[in-house]
């Protein structure tokens, strides 16, 4: 085929080219990456459904500004290496990107192709490209400037961090990424499961920074075994403060303290970062229910509730007060869920958790609820029909709900302004009340995505350079409440 | 499993090497692990996390002693699950791969104006008081230790406690040493005579605690103790080490580890130290097959 008749089949195509997946019931029993990614054949006949329109929406839709159109284009030609390059100018973490990345929100609720039929599958592409550069062996580094000498501190090595601290490097700043956990990824490592983001690749990354020159110290938890005033000392000149938001809510309810109850961080991190799913090799313990209600609407809930069926539950609930079309969580989430026999209770919410008499979950008294007025989120707002409360009958409970700002640097760097809930204050640039100090992710604006993170982790590095070569003017930033 | 080079916590000296390491008592041992980062910021009541190996998890302990010239945390461990048992079969010279720290709040509780404190503490809940009770000291304040454990070959750090407290009780479950019975009859002695005191700090079992509490209640003087419950992190991320306190969540390792004991639902929290018994069991179990015990 020549590629007028690929343009043509591509425009006639209505529908993303299906990606092959593993079939449900089998995936439900094991943690292994549902979709097996697109062949070169499937990316190329995708891409032609791409008609590199003019205006290209899709690229406004992207917190981090990736040439969609121009990495598409390389992929309709088979460039799958130029493809790859054209995505890495903006983006550090494709592979990651391509699969946790809500592109319905994003990138392709904006593709014209969307008007009448699917969007592109942006997503699936941006993937296959990062995968196919996979699997040539050691990747290309990107061009990377001379060294200025001049000392950067990231501070989390989630998404956020490790997209500042690529950047930061190629500009020729010399960056240690501190983390306090063993390992770096953050999120991508102790939060999502290998079922959507498999390890090896936040692995790859971290290699792929090492030997950019990021340098990473793990077990540094600091505030406490470090300041920011003794760094500076060190030689440090500005710091990203990407610590994210660790520090799970709970609903204070009655019997939360039970055992059997989880939030779904302890969860998901006992599971994930210490593989409990593996406990043969691995010494963490975890425990799950016959029965599990997961509690929330996002993507830790699926997450949550597709890592309870995996590790042995039977019957696995999704408890969420509003309806379906509120969650949330990202379309493809809840179609994987629903498709492994998560089964959704919408517009219902827990009221206690039962104790059986020995201290564990016996179930999990529930009300219904209707959708009132709109709330201030835009939302209708959830109300609770009086008299029609239930007992669900389940054995584990996880809470996913939700994180706050975890306080633990906060508290330890005097002169750091927050918000009520305890956020870091900054600017659009990132930058906080401390000179030199800017701050992005989670901690900031709250719970939010791997690529809003990356998006400020972004944001920051150039206004780190702005401000370390002396272009920034006065350190003013307006802060808000 | 991938390990790319970095110098980790330890500044660049070596894995946090076992530089010393003493049998207290049969399955009671001492270690000075090498953590210069670490020691050189430690303050008593605060606790350090290790992971022996790749496959290990995260273990949260008490502080014992830091010198911060020698770079070295003191930590001193009963061997009661696979993970403790594994880091007491370790040698001087090995090497843990992971330790973390100081995690948790450093509560100072006195503030030099000369105060009178009892300290209770029980089996190894001993060596995290002895640190409060040695600061306690150099600030000047009078400290009556009561320390217990079930038999005298169970009981560790007499003298150093002694040395660091006014005054030193000791008691015995069985009644081989000192006062044959448990740490709370000589408190509820001392309480009657007195309850001109500041606090009472209890560290030990969780039911041991919780007696304390209960004991020291009616005589109107506030009462700290010191939770080691079960973390993944130790950073306030989980929320496993959640206890319910009047009510309200807190969690040991940001809120605690020392709290004030008067709240504190001991009840909840002493069934949630129960929660992996069965796991950890097998945990064992395979431990010593593999290693031939």
């Amino acid at each position: 085929m020549d590629d007028k008749a690929r343009k043509l089949a591509g425009i006639k195509q209505k529908e993303k080219t299906p990606m092959p997946e593993q079939k449900a019931k089998i995936r439900a029993h094991n943690f292994k990456e549902v979709p097996y990614g697109y062949t070169a054949e499937m990316a190329i006949e995708e891409a032609w459904r791409c008609t590199q329109c003019k205006n290209q929406p899709c690229v406004a839709g992207c917190p981090v500004e990736i040439d969609i159109p121009g990495f598409i284009a390389a992929i309709q030609q088979g460039d799958f290496r130029e493809g790859i390059n054209v995505i890495k100018r903006t983006n550090a973490l494709p592979a990651v990107c391509g699969r946790v990345c809500p592109q319905e929100e994003q990138c392709e609720k904006f593709c014209i192709r969307g008007i009448k039929g699917e969007p592109v599958a942006i997503g699936r592409l941006e993937r296959f490209a990062a995968d196919w550069e996979a699997e040539q062996g050691e990747a290309d580094l990107p061009e990377i400037a001379p060294s200025n000498g001049k000392k950067v501190a990231v501070i989390g090595a989630g998404p956020g961090g490790m997209t500042c601290g690529g950047d930061l490097v190629a500009m020729g700043y010399d960056v240690t990424v501190f983390e306090a956990f063993h390992d770096s990824g953050g999120v991508l490592l102790y939060g999502i499961p290998e079922v959507r983001l498999p390890k090896d690749i936040v692995s790859r990354k971290t290699d792929y920074l090492a030997r950019m020159g990021v340098k990473f110290e793990y077990n540094m938890v600091v505030g406490n075994v470090l300041t920011i005033e003794e760094m500076r000392e060190q030689g440090f000149e500005a710091f990203f403060v990407a610590t994210g938001a660790g520090l799970p809510w709970f609903m204070n309810l009655k019997g939360e303290g039970l055992n059997g109850v989880y939030s779904a961080n302890e969860f998901l991190t006992r599971a994930n970062l210490m593989k409990a799913y593996d406990p043969k090799n691995y010494d963490t313990p975890t425990w799950v229910g016959s029965k599990t209600a997961v509690v929330g609407g996002g993507n830790v809930a699926m997450d949550s509730a597709r890592t309870a069926m995996r590790l042995g539950s039977e019957h696995v609930y999704i408890v969420y007060r509003r309806a379906l079309e509120q969650m949330p969580a990202r379309n493809e989430e809840i179609h994987h869920a629903q498709e492994e026999g998560i089964e959704f209770l919408l517009l219902q919410n827990p009221l206690e958790i039962l104790d059986d008499g020995e201290g564990w979950v016996s179930g999990m008294r529930c009300i219904r609820m209707e959708l009132g007025e709109p709330d201030a989120s835009g939302r209708r707002r959830p109300v609770p029909i009086e008299g029609s409360e239930f007992v669900l009958e389940v054995d584990g409970v996880v809470i996913a709900i939700g994180n706050g700002a975890n306080p633990l640097f906060i508290d330890a760097t005097p002169g750091l302004k927050v918000n009520k809930w305890g956020n870091i204050l900054a600017d659009d640039k990132g930058r906080t009340s401390l000179k030199g100090v800017f701050a992005g992710g989670d901690i900031v604006i709250g719970a939010a995505t791997v690529i809003e993170a990356m998006g400020a982790g972004k944001i920051a590095a150039r206004a780190i350079d702005e401000y370390l070569s002396g272009k920034a003017g006065d350190w003013s930033p307006e802060l808000g409440e | 499993m991938r390990r790319i080079p970095v110098t980790h916590n330890s500044g660049g000296l070596s894995l946090f090497k076992i530089v010393k390491k003493v049998v207290l008592r049969h399955d009671i041992k001492q270690m000075d692990i090498l953590a210069p980062l670490v020691a050189r910021k430690i303050k008593p009541g605060q606790f350090i996390m290790f992971r022996v190996d790749e496959s290990g998890e995260r273990i949260p302990l008490t502080m014992v002693d830091h010198d911060p010239e020698k770079g070295t945390v003191r930590i001193i461990f009963q061997e009661v699950g696979k993970s403790t048992r594994q880091l007491g079969d370790m040698n001087e010279g090995d090497s843990v791969l992971d330790f973390i720290g100081p995690l948790g709040k450093y509560h100072k509780m006195t503030g030099g104006k000369h105060g009178r404190i009892i300290g209770v503490g029980g089996g190894i809940g001993i060596a995290p008081l002895l640190p409060k009770v040695r600061e306690f000291q150099a600030d000047g304040d009078e400290i009556i230790s009561i320390i217990g454990a079930r038999s005298k070959d169970l009981l560790i750090l007499e003298d150093e406690m002694k040395a660091a407290s006014s005054e030193l009780n000791i008691c015995t479950d069985d009644g081989s040493y000192g006062h044959k019975g448990f740490v709370t009859e000589i408190l509820k002695q001392k309480l009657d005579e007195s309850t001109n005191y500041d606090f009472v700090l209890a560290i030990g079992p969780p039911i041991m605690m919780k007696v304390v509490r209960d004991l020291v209640k009616p005589y109107g003087v506030p009462c700290y103790v010191s939770l080691n419950t079960i973390m993944v992190d130790g950073t306030g991320m989980c929320g496993s080490c959640r206890v319910s306190v009047g009510g309200k969540v807190k969690f040991a390792c940001i809120d605690g580890p020392e709290m004030r004991g008067e709240e504190i639902d001991f009840a909840e929290m002493m069934s949630r130290q129960t929660r992996y018994v069965a796991e950890e069991k097998t945990s064992m179990e395979r431990y010593l097959a593999k290693e031939g015990k």
